[in-house]
């Protein structure tokens, strides 16, 4: 039951992250209509960035990290107007081609500057020492345990599943309640249509990638601390299974990216602790087919009726 | 006799490939002198020839029935490991007692290698039938992305794959936790150990002409499969629907056969073409077929022009070779081939750079120098036809 | 004003519809019982019955967004229908897909055109020939005899149904590069290609002359004399309904509003306040 609960837990937080992932894949996609393929290799260099400046220039984390979002940030919206842009009325397929050039490009950029080697990541979080509530909870090495030391949740997966809570939060209040997320709706919708209402469809599009990639940046430093190990595919592989959890959720939903991540996460780690160590993966892509199977469009997508 | 133009076409892709295998032959037989192909030029050949049949069927799937396919590597790891186990067994358990009273192999290896290939086509070809029947339900990118996780799949469980040979009986285990299939194999020949991948194969992992031949012969049935295929009434179904499914059900195609033929047709071509890239490489490992690979596979369709068989055989023997002679660039090699990638899909598919030759149109000199260029070979005709050179004195006045 | 091609007295049947006279006896070719469909609580077709006569050319007519097309989509079996059944030459088609309807006897051409456009003209006839001249995968990968055989006959046959329009000489001109008008012709000699006992043409005349449209006027009437088929067609032009159409049926809001001969609808006051009418309006204003 304990083991269970932990099991649940870890999957919680490495959902979490998927989540956060996802959400840029899903975002993306409901504005530009293309799937970012090398939205996987933002979230290394965000990882990469926070990693060089806290162990080169001895930057505090927490500005290591905001240094780290501002400069995916800008790499989004550069990637977007360059490569993406003059691509709008190509076919899915020539940009799709194209993402997967930016991806090899940014592994291989990254190869250059940090190596292929991999890197440490430092922590990020800590915890102070302390025992609450007469001994039922103690905090001690960055770890919370509970219940009689029996389970244990460390300050990593705290953070990284209250992070997912409030970008959840503030992301679906800026959709909804915000001008510029009105925008991004109306164009997720009809971009034209957007346009003939003086909506700035470029722009629309710029800040989704402006905020995608600004949550790559957390999703990299959040991965990176709980798995600390840095190398420059580091993204390629999250980036598929996040891709995999916005189809999974219905691909262009928001709810349906957070949803999808988390289930994933809770999948795979289920999978991998009461089936198989070695078939997570394949158990996580099962699941995918699976509901993709019963329904077409995942699991909060819109049908979409073709017209005759 | 009247040749018409998809014959013709059909013919110049056979003819390329023919010739580019009379020259390597004659690169490593060494017929013409000063003309000898280095170890490491041979030892892509037969590679080549793999790439080759894989991105023709990737080519079918993609650009002939019009399905994105991302998990092509995964039907040639079936291949590839299916083939390492079935030569195996071939060599091991179909024995027979030669004039010597010894016992030995009832084939020859060359036998071995042609029966594996097309074994491992056939069960590639199950595979695609199994993956496809749910899976081509399903349009556009979830279809990507479904066929990018059954390839991601496949590599899984291939990875837990033991299999094992004792005297002439082969044993199979899944290893899919630490704790199963512990002690498995003791005493015997390991043929695939898990993630390691293959081991002990049968063939050799030096140059061999024989297996480049075969693998020679394997492009030219591939282009032979799947040129007669477009030309015929099922690739024109196949086409149709592609272009526009809704008119071809109204005029009664079958959408979900025809899908299914191309896409069954391409998996048990990239089995094969994995068979023989098993049985020619010193070992294969899983992770050697992940989404990477099908990636790479369909760069290749991509760069060579989706749709067009002969673009598709260009571009994977160039990509193959490439970057062997890029060496020089070393770490830059991967850089340059992504940058290479952008930009070639942006200058064919950007309507700013379609327009950027219009633009520069609009410069004079440069708009005159180029008609007067276009121009050239009819007024060369006219000049040599009627002695008379008066459209060229015009053009030049502008 | 209006010329009369044909010249046919129409005999009410006794259940929906009225047939030619010379159909009278047979069975329709096409019979929908009740036919309805919803769009997320919008009915966009209701109750639409309708009998069509072996070899009638019917007409089918209403302003736009009446649900012409839709019913055409109900037809075909694009959409299924909420409520109601499809009988072609008698058969249920409940639950069939559209390429069933079309091996039942059922073909049509595409308000907006949709061709096979990067393929020859040649090429998107024999498409339509693919249940007529069969050959297996096999036999067409590897060149069997049969795969000589069916393709010299399916040569001879594109040739002889381009000639119903006189197109035989743009066999190997690609379809996306002809002419509007020539596509529209292609796309019927395409839907004629897979022996349809009954051909729907959603707005043959759109974007075609008036002289080549009163050649089309001529072609359906041949078409039907000599293939022996019924023919429903959806048309603006009223030219064209007026002078070929045997019996119209008339759609407003997703309802028939009236049936009848040309005559009886000309006539007919809910047509004319729904349809006609404005159309009246507009020649007037």
């Amino acid at each position: 039951m304990i083991s269970l609960l932990s099991t649940l837990l870890n999957g919680l937080s490495l959902g979490s992250v998927y989540a956060i992932i996802a959400l840029g894949y899903t975002m993306v996609y409901g504005i530009a209509k293309m799937l970012n393929f090398a939205h996987g290799d933002v979230i290394m260099i965000g990882a990469y960035i926070s990693f060089s400046a806290i162990l080169y220039w001895n930057v505090p984390p927490i500005l290591g990290f905001l240094l780290a979002m501002l400069v995916c940030t800008v790499l989004g919206i550069v990637i977007e107007r360059l490569a993406y842009k003059p691509l709008r009325q190509a076919t899915s397929l020539a940009v799709l081609i194209t993402a997967i050039g930016i991806s090899y490009l940014l592994q291989n950029g990254a190869q250059l500057i940090w190596g292929a080697n991999t890197k440490a990541f430092p922590t990020m979080v800590s915890l102070p020492n302390a025992t609450l509530f007469g001994g039922s909870i103690t905090i001690s090495n960055n770890t919370i345990s509970l219940l009689g030391d029996q389970l244990k949740i460390s300050g990593n997966m705290l953070v990284t599943i209250l992070a997912c809570v409030v970008i959840m939060v503030a992301l679906t209040l800026f959709i909804n309640k915000t001008k510029m997320g009105k925008a991004m709706r109306c164009v997720s919708e009809d971009k034209g249509a957007a346009e003939l209402m003086g909506v700035d469809v470029n722009k629309t599009i710029s800040l989704t990638f402006a905020i995608g990639s600004a949550l790559a940046a957390v999703a990299g430093v959040l991965l990176c601390t709980s798995y600390p190990v840095l190398q420059p595919t580091t993204g390629a592989m999250p980036g598929i299974k996040a891709f995999t959890a916005a189809v999974f959720g219905g691909i262009g939903s928001i709810p349906g990216a957070m949803v999808g991540g988390i289930l994933l996460g809770i999948i795979e780690k289920l999978g991998q602790t009461y089936v198989s160590d070695q078939l997570g993966d394949a158990f996580a892509f099962a699941v995918l087919i699976i509901v993709l199977l019963v329904k077409p469009t995942g699991l909060m997508g819109k049908k979409v009726h073709e017209k005759v | 006799m009247k040749i018409n133009k998809k014959l013709r076409s059909a013919l110049v892709t056979f003819a390329i490939v023919i010739i580019a295998f009379l020259v390597c032959e004659a690169g490593i037989e060494g017929w013409v002198d000063g003309f000898k192909l280095k170890f490491a030029e041979k030892g892509l050949l037969v590679p080549i020839c793999c790439y080759i049949v894989l991105a023709v069927s990737l080519n079918l799937i993609v650009g002939i029935s019009g399905e994105l396919s991302l998990g092509h590597a995964g039907f040639m790891s079936i291949g590839a490991f299916s083939g390492v186990v079935i030569a195996t067994w071939l060599e091991k358990a179909v024995l027979t007692i030669n004039d010597a009273g010894k016992t030995v192999p009832f084939f020859g290896d060359t036998a071995i290698i042609i029966i594996t290939i097309i074994v491992a086509g056939a069960l590639a070809a199950l595979a695609g039938v199994v993956i496809g029947i749910p899976a081509l339900r399903l349009r556009g990118d979830y279809l990507a992305i479904v066929l990018l996780a059954f390839g991601e799949i496949i590599r899984n469980v291939m990875n837990c794959v033991l299999v094992a040979v004792d005297g002439s009986t082969m044993h199979f285990a899944l290893k899919i936790n630490e704790s199963s299939a512990v002690g498995f194999g003791q005493g015997m020949q390991m043929v695939i150990n898990g993630a390691q991948g293959t081991v002990n194969k049968v063939t050799s992992a030096a140059f061999n002409n024989e297996r480049f031949i075969i693998g020679f012969g394997l492009v030219i049935f591939t282009l032979f499969v799947v040129l007669n295929l477009i030309n015929s009434r099922s690739g024109r179904a196949i086409m149709a629907i592609r272009d526009n499914r809704i008119a071809a059900e109204s005029v009664g195609l079958n959408v979900m056969k025809y899908k299914m033929m191309a896409f069954v047709t391409g998996a048990a071509l990239a089995g094969m073409a994995g068979a023989l890239y098993g049985l020619n490489m010193k070992t294969v490992t899983a992770v050697d077929f992940d989404y990477n690979m099908s990636i790479e596979i369909l760069v290749m369709v991509v760069l060579g022009g989706i749709g067009s068989i002969r673009g598709s055989v260009i571009a994977a023997a160039v990509l193959r070779f490439l970057p062997e002679k890029l060496r020089f660039l070393n770490d830059y090699r991967m850089l340059v081939y992504a940058i290479v990638l952008i930009v070639v899909m942006l200058a064919t598919n950007s309507p700013i750079l379609k327009n950027f030759w219009a633009l520069l149109m609009r410069v004079k000199p440069l708009r005159v120098a180029v008609e007067w260029l276009q121009a050239l070979p009819g007024k060369v005709r006219a000049a040599f036809s009627f002695g008379k050179n008066k459209n060229g004195k015009a053009g030049e006045a502008q | 004003m209006k010329k009369r091609l044909v010249d046919t007295k129409m005999v009410p049947l006794p259940s929906v519809s009225i047939v030619p006279e010379r159909d009278v006896g047979k069975r329709p070719v096409l019979e929908t019982r009740h036919l309805g469909i919803e769009f997320g609580g919008l009915k966009a077709v209701e109750d639409f019955n309708i009998a069509v006569g072996p070899t009638e050319i019917c007409g089918l007519i209403g302003p736009n967004g009446a649900g012409k097309t839709t019913v055409f989509n109900l037809l075909t079996k694009v959409y299924q229908p909420t409520t109601g059944t499809v009988l072609i030459d008698g058969k249920d088609t409940s639950g069939m897909t559209t390429e069933q309807a079309n091996r039942m006897g059922i073909a049509r051409t595409f308000q907006n055109i949709r061709l096979f456009g990067n393929m020859t003209v040649e090429d998107n006839v024999r498409i339509g020939l693919h249940n007529q001249i069969r050959y297996g995968m096999l036999q067409g990968v590897f060149r069997a005899p049969a795969y000589w055989k069916a393709e010299k006959q399916m040569h001879k046959r594109s040739l002889e149904l381009l000639s119903i329009f006189g197109m035989q000489d743009m066999a190997d001109v690609k379809a996306g590069s002809l002419p509007y008008g020539a596509q529209r012709r292609l796309e019927i000699v395409r839907a004629l290609a897979t022996n349809p006992k009954l051909l729907l043409l959603d707005e043959p005349a759109a974007g075609m002359n008036p002289h080549e449209t009163e050649e089309l006027m001529q072609n359906i009437i041949k078409i039907r004399d000599e293939f022996q088929i019924a023919v429903m067609l959806i048309e603006h032009d009223m030219n064209l309904v007026m002078g070929i159409c045997e019996g119209i049926c008339v759609l407003n809001y997703g309802r028939i509003i009236a049936k009848g001969t040309p005559e009886e609808i000309q006539q007919n006051p809910a047509v004319i306040e729904a349809y006609l009418g404005s159309q009246g309006r507009e020649e007037n204003a």
